[in-house]
Order: structure tokens, then C-alpha cells, then sequence
């Protein structure tokens, strides 16, 4: 398909309007017009964003289902949070994105250790495996102090006195990092790659394309871009106990994905927002989330597996294109 | 379809910023905001509703009796299902609409989540279940939460008040431990219970431990039996701790178990003749006052009796020290919501908590340098499955 | 308490853990074996099955026979309705929806259960009189020994069922290959209903057993039973019935004995573990047999 604008136009607009959201969120909480608490629920969405993006490489993309997401944030997470904790003669703003940058390396090479055994295989191995891996990351942070007698995650009793460096800023721009990267993976020669893999293993191998490396591949992005939103989460909340990183956040992600469109990365961005959001507001039926999380899961699969986007990007050719298709149909009416 | 598409999208962007919007209440003149915050849905929805309940019926009395300083106390519900992300943007939430005092959190992780909140802008705090040291501590630094208060015992003093117990009363010379790991109660009170028993030239033959979830003891119980200890000390929760009594007798392990506040409820996990004679210490015991008597008639009356639980007479309490602030801030003429009215509540808190006869400290709170209360343990014995009161220890 | 009744103690423990443990396997691999799907809501099933041995316990105290026949037959019903409702419609669709769906079920009943019946567990009254027998020098309880006769008889008619009958031999057949099977008149969703039936029998068996052996019920007990069970079974060979019965076996000792060994807080990351290095060095399992990828 030709596309409407050309490149350096559409890169221009891009980064144009995001530069706006963010003066218009700072101006707005400046003015106080958004007040703390919306600031802080829309950095967990911002948080969200990541995570959700981040799963959508391995569910959306290279169609398999890792249920770890919440192992890799947790090792994310300690892995910059306790490096931050020692590094004070440096200010946290210049620590912090190295920091970042270290935790989402640390959940990288998890992904390496076990995405290689688990994507030789065929079948569901990688969902028990990596659930089982997140359970294997709860156990250790848990224990890791009192089995070797140190303090390094300080268990059950909480990482305390985390500097508390993450931003509205900072998260949203870690959010178009992160979503400007996946997009241009994507878009490569290594990204069709990987979506050839997801569409059919065996057509995909008899073209040449090295299946293990590729799932390999895809596997360790998800999980470096998802250290780096548990480590935006460490610096957000201030203290991390293992019990925040249970199977239920992982399955808090993967609703998010499913419900924007396995293989739409705008549409786990949106759902992430909508699903931070919205239970923020509905507070009254709180009861009730877990319930509609799970009828979500079921219903979008059964009757619209492709999700709220289906594979398809908001963009801005998607918003030209529908203003001409409605100024049509207004002619065509008269 | 498109149309459809870009209509939600549309709707969702507006919704969100209505949202946003929406933010920040106004104040109302005569009223005073007191926010409560906890877990009331999810997993531990069975602390968190006692703790919201037990001081929803104090504040609800003290509005029936005129208010303070003729002000109606406004109580400011907050569910953060137990989350600790919900838990810091509903305390900010809290905070924006205005509270003075918080009571809260519930768990002790989330719980100190929200004093790294409340600390940098001096908010008043009670909590009646959090009982880690560093809710009102912090020992990297050295720092004292001095906005943050509690009604509940700390860790190791329970630990260690049974370690004594089992010495002196009991006679005890050997003793064992099975706790649950990964768990800032449950190991705070294994360790104290541990380290004061050596310190009672007690000998300590078996510490065994499991995991969250875990139903199957029979490994460390058998284990247990094999160093054939004097007491067993469980310092769990009623659930767990109502299984392995269970799977301890059905063992064969006779000796006499020990329990923590976890306890309270046990009775309905294990039969009467499995727990005849075994101790637990508590808070307070039930029916014990007429005060106390007449809390429980009327919060089965109003809500319900699964959630009375030690909980909710500490959440009492801790609305009674919170109210008990509120009076000495009003007298000090101090604007509601300013930096000095929350100074002088908790100035209030500190100096006049003596005179508050709290259902689980009947002789009046005071607070230690940490702000910890300083009370008596109550030790409950278990006959024909019935919790009684054994002795004030 | 000598060494070794001790070690003859902690043997019997880890029998009577595996036992549940293999039965929940059962159930795994049968649904793995035929539809490729690992059935996430089977834990729950489980679940569902023990809050039924509850309710009619505490109301029937005296006639556990009742609670025994309709926690099987919920099990059965509940399974049945899952496979029909949930995943029939999805039957072409790509395996990830499958699993996303199972996911999505499982985590429906949790949060059903939590909210009808609340988060805090429920106590079974006890099924037996004579809680313990003495055997020679070891006291061992009544359910320890009856849940590891009833695994093996459960498993000796299984296998006569999965042998010798003709809906066995469809079973075997759909779960070979199902499209050849349904051209030689295999009923397929008649087999594939069937087997969702018999391995939720065996959960509602596994459910009681549980009952009597942990006599506590709650919203969540299924998961991590659910997910050890599927490490079983994956040990074992999945898609094989004595496979899942050796798995079950292996991770109940291996767990009794971490702990007996004092480090019963990594025996979780022991068994995950486990299925780590199995999947690295034996994907197929003991038993299990290498099947070649079909074009």
C-alpha cells in the first residue's frame, strides 16, 4: 500500500504531537488542572503501556504466550531498584536511565536462558515454562537473603528507600521509546521474519528463516522491554515486595493485549490506558474487575479474536483516510 | 466499521479526560475528611472490611454524639485490592480530596508504600494491623515516621512475650518452630520467638518453614516429631496454622502448640480435642469487658460476623486515637487541612492517647519513641474449641 | 522415633502427594494428548469439585458417599460444559486463542468462587472415624493409605478403559490423528467430550482425595496444584497414563523430600526446575514418545 505521506513527514508529525502531549500534561499539572492522583494514575498507565507493548512482541507478533511477564519485571525492577540504592553519590536523574537500561538487560538475559530450551520446542511449553520461571524469580528474591545471609532484596520485608525517580516525563517518554523501537523492528527485514513465523512454522523454515534464532529473538526483546517497565515501576512506587509480581499481574498484561488486538501495538497502547483508567473511575465495582478481566479473555477470543484493532496501527493515514471517506459519503448524500 | 472504530476511540479519549478533570473536591465547611484506606475486595478483603468497618462504627458514633468540636467526621473510603500501586495513587486520591488523617493501610508492605507518601507531607496516620518495625522506622536511614502510628503489637514483641511464656509458665526447655517464609509477620515472629528463647537458656531443636500456599506439613512435622520438642510455636495465620495442628496430631505429635494474634479464629480450622490446650496470644479477649461485649453485639448487628476479627477493635481504636487528635487540632484553632492542623494531630496523638480507653487497651494508649503502643499481651487458651482468656502476660 | 520409621514416614508422605498430584496429571495429559491443549481450567475443576465435597460434608456429615458421588459427577458436568461452551468454537482457531480461552475460564471460576463464597478457606469435616492406623511402628493416616489405594485402582481401570474398549480405541485414535480418524467414522466431538468427561471424573476423585488428605478449601488451592501437575505429567511423558502416574509419584517425593531435607521454601523452584531441564534434555518425558512435526 502507498502510503499518503512520506517518511520524514510522518516522523516529523509524530514526534510533533507527542512533544505536545507532554506540554499539555505538564501545563495542565502546573495548573493543577490534573491533580496528583490523575498524574499518578496515568504514569501506571504510561507503565502499562510498556508491558503490554512489550507482550505484544511475543503474543501478538511471534504468536506465542509467555505467561512470565510478571518474572521479568520483577527481575527488572530489583535489578535497577538495587542498583540505584547504591549508587546515591550520582543524581538519580542521570542514574536512572542507566539504571533502566541495566534492569531490562538483567530481564534480558533471563529471557535468553530460558527462551532458548523452551522455543525449541513446539507446542505450549513456553506458557508453563515461563509461569514457572516467574515462580522460580518470586521464590529466589523471597529467599536469596536469608539462604546466603545477605541483604540484596530483602525478601518478604520489602525493597525500601528506592529513589523515587520515575516521572510523568520520564514514563512517557520511555513509552515512545520503547513503542518507536518495536515499530521499526517490525518493520525490518528481521521483524517479517518473525511475523512469517507466527502466520506458519513449517513455510516460514522451508524459506530459510532460522526458527530458534528468530523466536529467540522476538522472546528477548519482550523481555527487555519489559525489565525496563518493571524497573520504571520500581522507580515509581518506592518499594518492591515479591508479592507484586504474581501470576495475576502477568495475567493483568496479557488482558491488555488480547483486548487491543494481538499484533496491534496501538492497540495494546489504548487498552493499556483504558484498562488503567476505567477501573480508576468504576471504582465501585471492584468487585467485579477480576470477572469482566476473564469474560474479556473469553468473549474477545470467541467472538473477536482480533481484538479491538485487530493487527491493524492507528495512524495517521487511518485518520486521513477516514475523514475522506466520510467527506464522500457526505457528497455522495447531497 | 472504521467509523464505529474512530467514534470509541473518540469517546475514550474524552472519557479519559473527563477524568482527568474531574480531579481535586472542594471543601466543605463543617466537615472533616478522615480517609480510609485497605484492601476491600480481593484476597485479604477479610482484613481489610474488618479494619474499615471497626473504624467506620467509631467515627459513625462520634458524629452521632455531635461531631468534633461540633464538625461531622466525613469518612473517605478508599479499596486498593490489596495492590500497592493502587494503594499509593488511592492514598494520593485520598489526599486530593482533602483528608486530615488517614487510617490505614491494612498489610504491611502496602502500609509502608503509603507512609513513603504520607511522611514527605506530614499526614497522620494509624494503622491497626500493620505490624512490621518499619512501618514507623526506617533503619537505613535512622528515620522515625513520626506522622504514622499503630494500635497493633509489633512482631518480635509477640515473639518474644511467648518465648517468656513457654519458659516461665510452661516450664518449657526445648522448643521448635514452623513458619511461613516469605512473609514479614510470620518470620518476624519466628525470629523473635527464636532468639528470645535462647536468651531463656532454652534450646530451640527444630526451625522448619513453608511457602504461601503450601497445604502438605507432613516433611517438617515428621521432622518436628523426630527432635521431640517441649512446644511448637506457629505463628501463622488461623488457616494454615489450623492445617498443620491438624496434620500435627493426626502425626502423632502430642506436645503443646503455641500460636501469634494470627490465631484468632482458628477454632473453625481444626477439631476442639486437636487444639485443647494450646495458647495463642492476642490483642485482647473476646467478651472479655463489657465494652468489649457491647462492640462485638453491635458490629454483628451492623455488618457482619466474618469480619470480627482483633482487627477490627484495633480499627476502633486506632479511629479512637485518630478522633483524639482531631479534638486537640480543633482546640488549637489551627484552618482544617493546613500544614499545622496535621502537626496538631499528631501532636494531639502523642500527648493525648493516655486518656483514649481503647477496647484493646483499656488503661489508655501510650507510644513508645517509635510510636508503638505500649500494652499488655492477652494469652487465650483453647477449651472444647472455644477460645478463653488464660492470663494478661 | 527411630530413623527408620522416620524415613518410612516421610516415603508414605510423598506417596499420598504424588497420588493427588498423578491424578490431576491424568487429567492433563488426556486433554493434552487429544486436543493439544493445555487445559488450564482443569486446576479449577478440581476446585469446584472440592467445594461440592464441602457442602455436602458439612450438610450430610454422616454420609460421605454423597459427597463423594456428586463431587464426581459436578466434575463431569463442569468439565463437559467447558469443552462445549468454551473451546468447541474454537477448534479451528490457532492454539494461542485455545490457551487464552482455557486461561480466561479458569481465571473466571477463581473469581467466581471468591466472590460467592469469599477468600478465606473453608474447613472439610473429616470423611474418616479412624483418623490413624498403626502399622507396626509407624502411625500412618487413614487418608494417606486411601488416597494411594484409590489412585491405583483409579489408574488400573483407566488403562483398562483407554485399552480395551472401543471409546478408548477412539480416543487413541483422535488423539494420533484426528483428521484421519474422523474420515474412518470416529465420532470427534463425541471422543473429544468424552475425554474432557473422564478427566474431570478423575479431578472430582482427585478433588475428594484432596478433601480428605488437606481438609481445607479455597478460591485458589487449584492453581499450584495444577500447575505441579502439569510438571508431572510433562515428566512423565505427555499423553501417557502411567507416565502421568510415575510424574505424579516423582514430584511428590521430590517434594517431600527437599523439605524433609530442610529447604522446603525452594521446593517450588524445585519442581520448576525440574520441568526445565526436562524440556532441555527430554522434552518427551520418560515414557513419552517423540512425535515428528506433520506438514
Amino acid at each position: 500500500m502507498k502510503k499518503k505521506f512520506n517518511l520524514p513527514v510522518r516522523q516529523l508529525a509524530t514526534v510533533g504531537a507527542f512533544a505536545l502531549f507532554l506540554l499539555l500534561g505538564n501545563f495542565l499539572m502546573a495548573k493543577k488542572i490534573i491533580g496528583l492522583y490523575y498524574t499518578k494514575v496515568l504514569m501506571v498507565a504510561a507503565i502499562n503501556m510498556i508491558l503490554a507493548v512489550s507482550l505484544n512482541i511475543a503474543t501478538g507478533f511471534l504468536g506465542q504466550l509467555p505467561l512470565g511477564s510478571a518474572g521479568f519485571m520483577a527481575v527488572g525492577a530489583y535489578t535497577s531498584a538495587i542498583i540505584m540504592r547504591k549508587v546515591t553519590f550520582v543524581s538519580p536523574a542521570l542514574a536512572f536511565p542507566v539504571c533502566i537500561i541495566i534492569g531490562g538487560l538483567a530481564a534480558a538475559l533471563c529471557g535468553f536462558i530460558i527462551g532458548l530450551p523452551a522455543l525449541r520446542l513446539k507446542g505450549d511449553y513456553i506458557a508453563i515454562i515461563t509461569l514457572g520461571f516467574a515462580e522460580i524469580i518470586r521464590i529466589v528474591i523471597l529467599n536469596i537473603d536469608s539462604a546466603l545471609g545477605i541483604t540484596l532484596t530483602y525478601g518478604a520485608s520489602n525493597l525500601k528507600n528506592i529513589p523515587k525517580t520515575t516521572t510523568f516525563t520520564n514514563a512517557f517518554i520511555w513509552v515512545f521509546i520503547v513503542c518507536y523501537l518495536v515499530s521499526a523492528l517490525m518493520k525490518s527485514r528481521h521483524g517479517r521474519a518473525i511475523l512469517s513465523i507466527r502466520d506458519n512454522e513449517i513455510a516460514a523454515e522451508s524459506c530459510g528463516i532460522n526458527l530458534t534464532y528468530y523466536k529467540t529473538m522476538a522472546f528477548i526483546v519482550y523481555a527487555f522491554f519489559t525489565g525496563i517497565g518493571g524497573a520504571l515501576y520500581a522507580g515509581y512506587l518506592g518499594i518492591l515486595n515479591p508479592s507484586g509480581f504474581s501470576f495475576a499481574k502477568s495475567i493483568d498484561i496479557l488482558v491488555m493485549v488480547v483486548l487491543g488486538g494481538m499484533g496491534s501495538m496501538t492497540g495494546s497502547v489504548i487498552s493499556a490506558a483504558v484498562l488503567t483508567i476505567v477501573p480508576e473511575i468504576l471504582h465501585a465495582f471492584s468487585d467485579y474487575r477480576m470477572i469482566v478481566y476473564s469474560l474479556l479473555l473469553i468473549v474477545v477470543m470467541i467472538f473477536r479474536p482480533a481484538g479491538l484493532m485487530g493487527n491493524k496501527e492507528f495512524s495517521m493515514d487511518m485518520l486521513t483516510g477516514l475523514f475522506k471517506k466520510k467527506a464522500k459519503g457526505e457528497r455522495s448524500k447531497k | 466499521m472504521k467509523k464505529l472504530l474512530a467514534a470509541v476511540l473518540a469517546a475514550m479519549m474524552l472519557f479519559s479526560f473527563a477524568a482527568c478533570g474531574g480531579g481535586g473536591g472542594g471543601k466543605e465547611e463543617g466537615t472533616i475528611k478522615v480517609g480510609i484506606l485497605g484492601p476491600h475486595t480481593g484476597d485479604l478483603a477479610v482484613y481489610g472490611l474488618a479494619v474499615r468497618y471497626g473504624a467506620e462504627m467509631y467515627f459513625n458514633k462520634v458524629n452521632e454524639a455531635g461531631g468534633v468540636n461540633g464538625k461531622k467526621v466525613e469518612v473517605v473510603v478508599y479499596d486498593d485490592q490489596g495492590d500497592s500501586t493502587m494503594a499509593v495513587t488511592g492514598f494520593t486520591s485520598l489526599v486530593d480530596s482533602g483528608i486530615v488523617a488517614l487510617v490505614g493501610e491494612v498489610t504491611t508492605g502496602n502500609c509502608r508504600a503509603v507512609v513513603d507518601e504520607a511522611f514527605p507531607i506530614n499526614m497522620p496516620m494509624v494503622t491497626a494491623s500493620a505490624t512490621a518495625t518499619s512501618i514507623t522506622y526506617d533503619e537505613d536511614t535512622k528515620t522515625v515516621f513520626t506522622n504514622v502510628f499503630r494500635t497493633c503489637f509489633i512482631d518480635a514483641y509477640q515473639g518474644s512475650k511467648m518465648a517468656d511464656f513457654a519458659f516461665n509458665e510452661l516450664g518449657a526447655k526445648t522448643a521448635a518452630v514452623l513458619y511461613l517464609s516469605g512473609d514479614d509477620y510470620t518470620q518476624g515472629l519466628a525470629q523473635a520467638f527464636v532468639d528470645k528463647c535462647v536468651e531463656n537458656g532454652m534450646s530451640v531443636v527444630a526451625q522448619e518453614a513453608f511457602s504461601s500456599g503450601d497445604v502438605d506439613f507432613n516433611a517438617q512435622l515428621t521432622k518436628i516429631m523426630k527432635a521431640a520438642p517441649d512446644v511448637v510455636f506457629l505463628p501463622n495465620y488461623y488457616e494454615d496454622d489450623g492445617m498443620i495442628v491438624t496434620q500435627a496430631r493426626k502425626l502423632g505429635l502430642t506436645c503443646t502448640l503455641l500460636g501469634g494474634d494470627g490465631w484468632a479464629g482458628i477454632e473453625k480450622y481444626a477439631s476442639a480435642a486437636d487444639l485443647e490446650g494450646c495458647f495463642y496470644s492476642s490483642a485482647y479477649a473476646a467478651g472479655s469487658t463489657p465494652e468489649l461485649k457491647a462492640f462485638e453485639e453491635e458490629f454483628k448487628a451492623t455488618y457482619s460476623e466474618d469480619y470480627l476479627n482483633s482487627f477490627a477493635a484495633t480499627a476502633y481504636d486506632a479511629a479512637m486515637v485518630v478522633v483524639a487528635g482531631l479534638e486537640a487540632a480543633e482546640k488549637s484553632g489551627a484552618e482544617v487541612g493546613s500544614d499545622d492542623y496535621k502537626k496538631a494531630v499528631i501532636d494531639g496523638i502523642r500527648t493525648g492517647s493516655a486518656g483514649v480507653k481503647g477496647l484493646t487497651s483499656p488503661s489508655g494508649y501510650s507510644f513508645d519513641e517509635f510510636n508503638n503502643p505500649e500494652k499488655d499481651v492477652v494469652i487465650i487458651t483453647l477449651k472444647d474449641g472455644v477460645p478463653t482468656y488464660h492470663m494478661n502476660y | 522415633m527411630s530413623t527408620f520409621s522416620l524415613i518410612i514416614k516421610q516415603i508414605i508422605n510423598g506417596l499420598q502427594l504424588g497420588s493427588i498430584f498423578a491424578l490431576v496429571a491424568v487429567g492433563y495429559s488426556m486433554v493434552y494428548g487429544i486436543i493439544r491443549l493445555l487445559n488450564f481450567a482443569h486446576c479449577d475443576i478440581i476446585m469446584v469439585g472440592a467445594y461440592i465435597a464441602w457442602f455436602f460434608m458439612t450438610n450430610f456429615a454422616n454420609m460421605p458417599i454423597i459427597a463423594v458421588v456428586a463431587s464426581i459427577l459436578g466434575c463431569t458436568l463442569l468439565g463437559v460444559t467447558i469443552e462445549k461452551v468454551a473451546y468447541k468454537p474454537l477448534r479451528s482457531s490457532p492454539r494461542i486463542s485455545l490457551l487464552i480461552t482455557a486461561i480466561g475460564i479458569s481465571y473466571l471460576l477463581e473469581n467466581t468462587a471468591q466472590l460467592v463464597l469469599g477468600a478465606a478457606a473453608k474447613k472439610v469435616p473429616g470423611f474418616f472415624t479412624a483418623e490413624t492406623i498403626r502399622i507396626g511402628q509407624v502411625t500412618v493416616s487413614t487418608a494417606s493409605l486411601v488416597t494411594i489405594a484409590v489412585l491405583a485402582v483409579s489408574m488400573v481401570l483407566l488403562t483398562l478403559l483407554v485399552q480395551k474398549t472401543k471409546l478408548g480405541r477412539a480416543m487413541r485414535a483422535v488423539s494420533e490423528d484426528a483428521e484421519t480418524a474422523q474420515l474412518m467414522g470416529t465420532n470427534i466431538n463425541g471422543t473429544i467430550s468424552f475425554t474432557f468427561a473422564v478427566g474431570s471424573a478423575l479431578a472430582g476423585i482427585g478433588s475428594v482425595l484432596y478433601c480428605c488428605a488437606y481438609p481445607q478449601v479455597s478460591p485458589t488451592m487449584g492453581s499450584m496444584l495444577g500447575l505441579k501437575a502439569f510438571v508431572a505429567a510433562v515428566l512423565g511423558g505427555i499423553g501417557s497414563i502411567p507416565g502421568a502416574m510415575i510424574g505424579g509419584f516423582m514430584i511428590g517425593l521430590t517434594e517431600v523430600f527437599v523439605s524433609a531435607i530442610g529447604l522446603s521454601t525452594w521446593k517450588d523452584a524445585v519442581v520448576f526446575l525440574i520441568l526445565i531441564i526436562i524440556l532441555l534434555v527430554k522434552p518427551s518425558g520418560i515414557l513419552g514418545k517423540t512425535v515428528s512435526e506433520k506438514v
